[in-house]
């Protein structure tokens, strides 16, 4: 197959190298379009370290949510209203998710209260797995998302998932795939000491040797496999280096992944489903409340990135193709600890961004008063006990919006009693 | 570089970091077990290396102002990327990495609430370089094949940790689980063998170990730092309860005085390290670091290991000697059965292609690129392993890197061939494997790594020719599948 070679001198460490770009295979360009290019993507929003919910969302108008935070509570007089829930209880945003609050008045933020699961793992890597896994039970093997790519037709396009992390996460596995891993698209090259003729020679015995490890050296195999995804995706991952967004993204990891993502979607590369995360949200200590502090800070990082990322794709007419779900490993404990921090709880919440959301507040919250016949806590009144299954949100986005069958991929039906939010 | 016993290459790349000719100098002549004491019995090698740092001869470090590794972070990383790749003792670094990322503490979050010279103590401060206790990894250092109860009750007691984990804020009014938590689920025995009851105990077990900050003699930073101190006042002197025994007793640490609330503390961690739930996950940990990726731990190896880690009182001493002279670490078939870190990555690619004139420094962007930035695991947990080192990006670093090294070693190793092994293409790539050390290429890989030599017009073993050729050649073994294995 013909590849087209490009050159760019660029000077590191006071040595000139070449940097080889080079298109990937036509018939994988083709079976990108084929695969939906630009029609419906999905972004996967990772809160890392157990987002606290309950300062997310804020129950102000709960005593027991003043009496058992005192020192980090927001007050009430300080919250973004955005209204009641289903049973009649005020809640509002922390004042720092201004941006929050625009996408929620434009009708396009869902905010699912209470998701997790029965027994909720207090762990943060076996909740992390359990979430990635969509199975409490066995989170030991791949995850939904690749479960979800490895449905898609043979061959898959190597970059039909898109993780903008350094890490890899149990729901990016796959059985035949696993999304990249790309931080920077900037970094995104393929560089050779030489130079001209002899460059382009070693280039292609990189490429040649690369897919030469056959089944019967299945790690050898899996190494070359990552070498040749890269090959093949290096122009068009390199085609999002020069985005030019109709917004200004804040300054921050989180917001400038976005504007990656949204690059990648304008430029329309064929990749379905992108992985964004921002961390920092284990606040056992110096969590802060409205005026300041560590969660402060987290929430102006996450409100003002997403609403950047929702206003330049709904400026480029992209929201209507565009679904984002956010979601953490666990909630966190009601009380506060002596270090104006949460420890590890249980249930969490749930986001949905995009034009095809209908926006609102989704479940009940909790009743924080921990009275033995509590039903909405557990763990002695400690914790926020989930009333909506975080599978039934994986459900609704397989089924309705990626056009899979949640069934299959998910293990089980988990339909029944899903929050209609899109 | 090889040593023609690929047992023993097997040895320098598990226990070390790959093998430069001054390494092999060091075991010539030994037998296998007495290369094994080499490098267990460390303390028999002198430790000076940091005396060799900005000597010629060696590799280079970048310093913007003077080269000071125990208050900036960016230096500290550079020093250990030194040691890997020059101390004569690298089973104690090696032994340093795999704590480093067992204890998972990252500078990032220390450094944000102390700034960054303290945080830099905390986490690198060398003994003496500047008044305070010595950094977090030089404990690791020092202790790596210390007795495991007492590595983790130095552990506790670092300050680095203490804040990391949030250890100062655990008070008796107001307990705080996070080391709590992370000392079963991460530190020793793992999930499985305990309860939530067991957490919310453990954390008021911890209440009133603290830090006390020591000021400035002179108002400078570097002077300042902080200690352990265990406040009486803070600690919680009810008995605790847990489901399983403490010092192989009852279950219970009694209510005790204040003054001596201290012990409840070193009697939940020795339970827990003495515990052989927690040998056995130690051993799983050690199977995949020393032994295995590819292939499940054997249970006879977990039960070996076990054995050895009770019978000697949790030395890890005589569990690595153990290790590394058993059936399964000297199997050929558990050679480069694992898939290198990137700091492995780099230090041995600096080891094999040759180092005169390249700074560590240039390695530090690159390591981020790759996935591993030193001192800053992603996790408590530490770094995933394995294939999640291999995402599309981190694996164009690592190529990345290697043809920056390459480039930045041309001449070097251009000059390193003699005319014998310029003859014909196969002379250079044999000559190129001596040097490198990757896993064997089959038989069309080293078809294809011959056209590579042969393309581009007649060979002829010019100073030109070869000029191009290795560093190309260098790059493409250094970024082939077989070179990420170790």
């Amino acid at each position: 197959m013909a590849t087209r070679v490009t050159r760019r001198e660029f000077i590191r460490e006071g040595v000139a190298a070449f940097t080889l770009s080079f298109a990937a295979p036509a018939f994988l360009v083709d079976i990108a379009r084929a695969q939906g290019a630009r029609s419906r993507n999905l972004v996967v929003i990772y809160l890392a370290g157990g987002n606290d919910a309950l300062s997310t969302l804020v129950p102000y108008t709960d005593p027991f949510y003043y009496s058992r935070r005192p020192g980090i509570a927001v007050p009430a007089a300080q919250v973004l209203q955005i209204g009641t829930d289903a049973s009649g209880k005020a809640l509002g945003l922390h004042p720092r998710l201004t941006g929050l609050q625009a996408i929620f008045n434009q009708g396009n933020l869902a905010i699912i209260q209470r998701a997790g699961y029965l027994n909720s793992s207090r762990s943060h890597f076996h909740g992390t797995d359990i979430w990635g896994t969509a199975n409490p039970n066995d989170s030991g093997g791949p995850g939904w998302l690749g479960r979800y790519l490895d449905t898609l037709p043979s061959p898959i396009d190597p970059l039909a998932g898109w993780n903008t992390s350094g890490a890899t996460y149990r729901a990016l596995t796959g059985n035949k795939l696993s999304l990249p891993s790309i931080t920077d698209p900037r970094n995104y090259s393929f560089a050779s000491p030489n130079s001209g003729a002899d460059a382009i020679d070693e280039r292609n015995s990189a490429v040649r040797l690369a897919s030469m490890a056959g089944s019967e050296r299945p790690n050898l195999a899996f190494v070359n496999a990552t070498a040749t995804a890269a090959f093949a995706t290096l122009d068009r991952v390199g085609s999002v280096v020069g985005y030019q967004p109709t917004v200004t993204y804040p300054n921050n990891g989180f917001a400038q992944a976005l504007r990656t993502v949204a690059g990648s979607i304008v430029g329309g590369i064929g990749t379905r489903v992108y992985w964004v995360q921002t961390g920092g949200f284990d606040t056992h200590s110096g969590q802060g409340n409205a005026g300041g502090g560590d969660y402060a800070d987290l929430m102006t990082t996450v409100g003002d990135s997403l609403l950047a990322f929702y206003s330049d794709l709904r400026n480029q007419g992209l929201l209507d193709s565009t679904l984002m779900i956010g979601f953490s490993e666990f909630g966190r404990r009601i009380s506060e600890n002596g270090s104006q921090g949460t420890d590890h709880g249980a249930g969490g919440l749930m986001m949905a961004i995009g034009g095809p959301v209908r926006g609102g507040i989704y479940g009940t919250a909790a009743d924080l008063n921990p009275r033995p016949d509590n039903s909405t806590l557990e763990n002695a009144g400690g914790d926020v006990t989930y009333e909506t299954d975080f599978r039934s949100i994986y459900a609704t986005v397989l089924d309705g919006w990626v056009g899979a069958d949640s069934t299959v991929i998910l293990g089980g039906n988990f339909r029944t009693n899903a929050p209609a939010f899109i | 570089m090889q040593s023609g016993n690929p047992l023993l290459d097997h040895l320098f790349r598990r226990a070390g970091f790959g093998a430069s000719a001054a390494d092999l100098q060091a075991v010539a002549g030994l037998s296998y077990s007495a290369a094994v004491d080499y490098f267990v019995d460390f303390e028999k090698q002198p430790d000076d290396v940091d005396s060799k740092i900005g000597l010629a001869e060696y590799v280079a470090v970048t310093s913007r102002g003077q080269f000071s590794p125990s208050t900036n972070i960016e230096d500290a990383r550079q020093r250990w990327l030194f040691r890997m790749v020059h101390s004569k003792r690298p089973l104690q670094e090696k032994m340093a990495l795999f704590w480093h990322n067992h204890f998972g503490v990252a500078y990032s979050k220390v450094a944000g609430t102390v700034g960054a010279v303290l945080g830099t103590k905390m986490i690198a401060n060398k003994s003496g370089d500047t008044p305070g206790p010595q950094g977090h990894y030089e404990l690791l250092r020092q202790m790596g094949l210390s007795r495991f109860r007492d590595l983790l009750i130095a552990v506790a007691e670092d300050p680095a940790m203490l804040w990391f984990l949030d250890g100062r804020t655990n008070t008796s009014t107001r307990p705080q689980e996070n080391f709590g938590r992370e000392v079963m689920e991460l530190f020793t025995w793992g999930l499985g063998h305990y309860v939530e009851a067991d957490v919310y105990a453990a954390a008021r077990v911890f209440t009133g170990w603290n830090l006390r900050s020591v000021p400035g003699a002179n108002k400078q930073e570097a002077e300042a730092y902080q200690e352990f101190v265990y406040r009486s006042a803070a600690h919680d002197t009810t008995a605790k309860t847990f489901t399983f025994p403490i010092n192989g007793g009852s279950n219970t640490i009694p209510a005790r005085s204040a003054a001596g609330g201290i012990q409840d503390g070193f009697d939940l961690l020795l339970s827990l390290a003495n515990h052989p739930e927690t040998a056995r996950r130690l051993a799983g940990k050690l199977w995949n670091f020393f032994v295995s990726e590819l292939d499940a731990a054997d249970p006879a190896f977990i039960e070996g290991v076990t054995d050895v880690y009770v019978s000697s009182g949790t030395d890890m001493r005589a569990v690595l000697r153990y290790i590394l002279n058993s059936r399964w670490f000297t199997d050929p078939g558990n050679f480069n059965a694992r898939y290198s870190w990137p700091v492995e990555y780099v230090v041995r690619t600096i080891k094999e292609m040759g180092w005169n004139g390249f700074s560590v420094d240039s390695a530090r962007v690159p390591l981020t690129n790759m996935g591993q930035t030193l001192f800053e695991p992603p996790t408590v947990a530490g770094w995933q392993l394995g294939r999640a080192w291999f995402g599309t990006g981190q694996m164009l670093a690592r190529m990345n890197f290697a043809a920056m090294l390459a480039s930045n070693q041309r001449f070097n190793l251009a000059r390193s061939f003699s005319p014998a092994e310029r003859g014909q293409p196969d002379d250079v790539l044999d000559g190129m494997l001596k040097r490198m050390t990757p896993a064997p290429f089959a038989s069309n890989e080293t078809t294809e790594l011959l056209g590579y030599l042969a393309a581009g017009g007649p060979w002829t073993g010019s100073d030109t020719q070869i000029s191009v050729k290795a560093p190309g050649l260098a790059h493409l073994i250094a970024g082939s599948g077989e070179y990420q294995f170790v």
